[in-house]
């Protein structure tokens, strides 16, 4: 390998020698191996990652999680919600030459609302026509006034394909997709690597600085920062909490973090078939005890070394929407057995507690365990792999279930889906129509004071008084790590890597 | 010769039909929904709807099991729900990889089990026995995934000599791609040289109280001579039997290496595939291997007869 990079360099300063600039390549490590790269049919966390580089969206998001342009170069909102008028950029290429225009956008979000298996569709269903106005602005026409949509437009729904390359490939197109991000799709060897190169057309080419970027996708977390401290990587995403010393003794290594856009929490049966018959899902009061039991603060500590963020709310502490008038209750175990006693429950309680299987979610659960158990609850632990847990939190078969939800950039897309009335991941089918029209009317409303307002009755009803389905335990942060060479790195809160304006030294 | 062959040939069909079967049924039995796997957070009863139409998923199992059959009859392993790639194309991409790193093993696993078992057979009760011994328990008993980690920071982190993980072609670059596989075959080539070990001592054992080795050494041969040449070629038969089981074995693919390494074959890609209830890739893969498996004890059979006469009635 020492003999490869001493070749590697001697090429490299051959290539100086003869007035070429030499290529830089930037390695990164991802947690897990991306599905089809195909902005309508992918539906993973990890191939968003790669998404970033290869497909340039309508919007982005900043660190203040505020809508700005990137394809799009501005929009306008009808005065009744129900049409919005989005000013498309001048003299963009996709990969294939190209041009992306109003024809390209509506192409776009056409194949998104009606390419068969499109997991896009539900995020944007709100859309009902497209109109092409001019060649650089395009009219959304919706059925309702829909203020998530704008967020939504800052991920993959909002991604523009080529639509010759779609019209071509069809369902394949995933396998080399076509698209206007800064780089260009070079090859995937599944399971191994995904390469993209530098796109000579890319818009906004100044602030690109690297040649080629090369996704690696290593697993085991161990493995992935000893590449990385090898050097056979320049950047790792999501590395363990528990690993934070390490990566900050090593003088070669920089990290940062960001707290996510989703949550970590319980989700407790209410009404979902038989199980749901228990104390904790019969009773407010019981749920506020149980509650109580938790130390969140000592979960963070111990299980992820203080670097995430304890919450109670679908949205962290930091986030605009978060609703200060509920804050997160400490633990206190001798009002927990006051509630316990006034619901008129005696005896313990024996519940099924349900968690997928991996060290941390392990670590959580026997935590909480002892923490119940001085209250009075008995959770009986019942590790599950995680396939086999979707569907069983499908068909009520737990009681409580240790599951996360990854987030995203409007609250409504954490909270709608979970507690409307038979919303598709309401899992333990908690029902109140008071919370479904408040959800809906935020739906509408685009001001963020006046839907923050909207939200607040829910969240003092959902959270404050335990009426609703969720107990919300904590946010994660967002680990990432690499060589100190790479300049100009942040993290925004959807766990992206934004190649643009990266500069790797030699 | 020809009977033999033809016999063992058509006893091939009902295996291979019952190991369809078994493959297929004992998928169905795994829990979980692959259209909820597959549509992931974004939960929409209409998408789902559409997986299950799409991947046949609401048709009972025995209509199910008739169309992948049929599709494998006719050379179509089906497709990957998650990637949108023919099995067979991934079932290509990995075979030379697995191939590579199962070879690798196995020469490892050869040049140290058996000089070291007959070392220990022919120095019984010496320091050079309990040595081998000691090495034999410990590769054994020790974790896969341990030893490869180690030896990540060993070679990788600490020394910088090789890559931590990942995987470079052969026909790529040589003596890269041998650089990124020395270590998982040290891994798994460790693990069965001690196996091999303990049986080339207990054979190495037998064979050297035989008639014959006494006689060779009344001859008054060279003991080298007596230990290479006539112990040896006796003890070595189910060794070698051995050897090609262990081969076998490791081209359906080393599931805990490739995961600590990286390194993109058979293991990982149905680990993968479980993990997302993937089942045409689960089901091809599991079906290439199994033929090939057949297909290597069928050669062994067939080497039996070649080498011993007396098989041949």
């Amino acid at each position: 390998m020492k003999s490869l990079r001493i070749a590697a360099f001697a090429a490299a300063f051959g290539m100086l020698a003869s007035g070429a600039v030499a290529q830089t390549t930037l390695r990164i490590g991802l947690a897990e191996d991306p599905d089809i790269l195909d902005p309508t049919l992918a539906r993973t966390y990890v191939g968003r990652i790669v998404f970033s580089a290869i497909c340039d969206k309508l919007f982005d998001i900043n660190e203040k999680l505020e809508i700005v342009p990137q394809l799009a170069t501005g929009y306008t909102v009808s005065p009744d919600g129900e049409s919005v008028t989005i000013k498309l950029r001048q003299g963009v290429k996709f990969h294939d030459g190209e041009t992306f225009d109003a024809e390209a956008a509506k192409f776009s979000l056409e194949r998104h609302l009606t390419m068969q298996g499109s997991f896009r569709k539900p995020e944007i269903a709100q859309i009902d026509r497209i109109e092409v106005v001019d060649p650089l602005t395009i009219r959304l026409a919706l059925k309702a006034p829909f203020s998530p949509l704008m967020a939504q437009l800052t991920d993959r729904a909002g991604m523009m394909v080529s639509p010759k390359a779609a019209k071509e490939t069809g369902d394949k197109f995933g396998l080399k997709p076509v698209c206007a991000g800064p780089y260009k799709f070079v090859e995937r060897v599944q399971q191994d690597r995904i390469v993209v190169e530098k796109f000579a057309d890319y818009w906004n080419k100044d602030n690109v600085h690297i040649d080629r970027v090369v996704y690696l996708p290593i697993v085991d977390s161990t493995v992935r920062l000893a590449n990385l401290r090898a050097g056979s990587l320049q950047m790792v995403e999501r590395f363990l909490a528990t690993d934070v010393k390490t990566v900050k003794e090593d003088k070669r290594l920089k990290m940062v973090s960001a707290i996510d856009l989703g949550y970590q929490g319980l989700t407790l049966n209410l009404a979902n078939g038989p199980k749901a018959d228990n104390p904790l899902g019969k009773s407010a009061k019981v749920r506020k005890a149980f509650e109580l039991a938790i130390d969140r603060d000592a979960i963070n500590q111990v299980v992820f070394n203080g670097e995430f963020l304890v919450g109670n709310q679908w949205i962290n502490p930091r986030n605009p929407y978060y609703q200060q008038s509920v804050p997160v209750p400490k633990r206190d175990v001798a009002k927990a057995k006051a509630l316990l006693k006034e619901a008129g429950v005696t005896g313990r309680v024996e519940l099924d507690f349900m968690v997928t299987n991996n060290p941390e979610t392990r670590q959580i659960a026997e935590m909480l365990q002892s923490m119940m158990a001085e209250v009075g609850f008995d959770l009986k632990i019942r590790v599950t792999e995680f396939a086999t847990a979707l569907k069983e939190a499908e068909d009520g078969n737990f009681q409580v279930f240790l599951i996360g939800w990854s987030g995203r950039t409007d609250p409504d897309g954490n909270l709608y889906v979970f507690v409307t009335c038979n919303a598709p991941q309401n899992n333990g089918k908690y029902c109140d129509p008071k919370t479904d029209e408040e959800v809906k009317k935020a739906r509408v409303a685009s001001d963020l004071a006046e839907r923050k307002k909207i939200y607040e009755p829910a969240t003092k009803r959902l959270v404050g008084d335990n009426e609703g389905p969720i107990i919300y335990l904590y946010h994660r942060g967002i680990l990432t790590a690499y060589t100190e060479k790479l300049e100009g790195y942040t993290q925004l809160p959807d766990g992206l890597i934004r190649l643009v304006g990266l500069k790797l030294k030699p | 010769m020809f009977t033999f062959l033809t016999q063992r040939i058509l006893q091939l069909i009902p295996t291979l039909f019952c190991v369809s079967i078994l493959i297929f049924g004992l998928q169905q039995l795994l829990p979980g929904d692959p259209a909820l796997v597959m549509a992931g957070e974004e939960r929409d009863p209409a998408v789902l709807e559409q997986i299950r139409k799409q991947y046949r998923l609401d048709q009972p199992v025995p209509v199910q099991y008739v169309y992948w059959v049929k599709g494998v009859l006719t050379g179509d392993l089906g497709e990957s729900m998650r990637l949108k790639k023919p099995v067979s194309e991934l079932v290509v991409e990995k075979l030379p990889v697995t191939l590579q790193l199962a070879c690798m093993a196995l020469l490892i696993a050869l040049a140290i089990g058996i000089p070291a078992g007959i070392v220990s057979a022919v120095k019984r009760g010496t320091a050079w026995d309990y040595g081998a011994n000691i090495f034999a328990l410990w590769g054994i008993s020790t974790p896969n995934f341990w030893l490869g980690i180690l030896l990540i920071f060993l070679f990788a982190v600490t020394l910088n000599w090789l890559p931590a993980s990942g995987y470079v072609g052969l026909r790529e670059n040589f003596w890269a791609s041998i650089a990124t596989t020395i270590m998982p075959a040290f891994v798994l080539g460790n693990a069965i040289a001690a196996i091999l070990m303990r049986h080339t001592r207990s054979a190495m054992l037998q064979a050297m109280t035989a008639d014959y080795v006494r006689t060779a050494r009344a001859k008054g041969l060279a003991e080298r001579r007596v230990v290479l040449k006539h112990a040896l070629r006796n003890a070595l038969t189910p060794v070698i039997t051995l050897g090609a089981l262990e081969f076998g074995t490791l081209l359906s693919g080393a599931v805990l290496t490739e995961q600590i390494f990286t390194i993109p074959g058979f293991g990982k890609l149905i680990v993968d595939s479980v993990f997302n209830r993937d089942y045409a890739v689960v089901q091809g893969v599991v079906l290439v291997t199994a033929s090939t498996y057949i297909l290597l004890n069928l050669l062994a059979d067939i080497a039996y007869v070649l080498v011993n006469p007396r098989l041949r009635a």
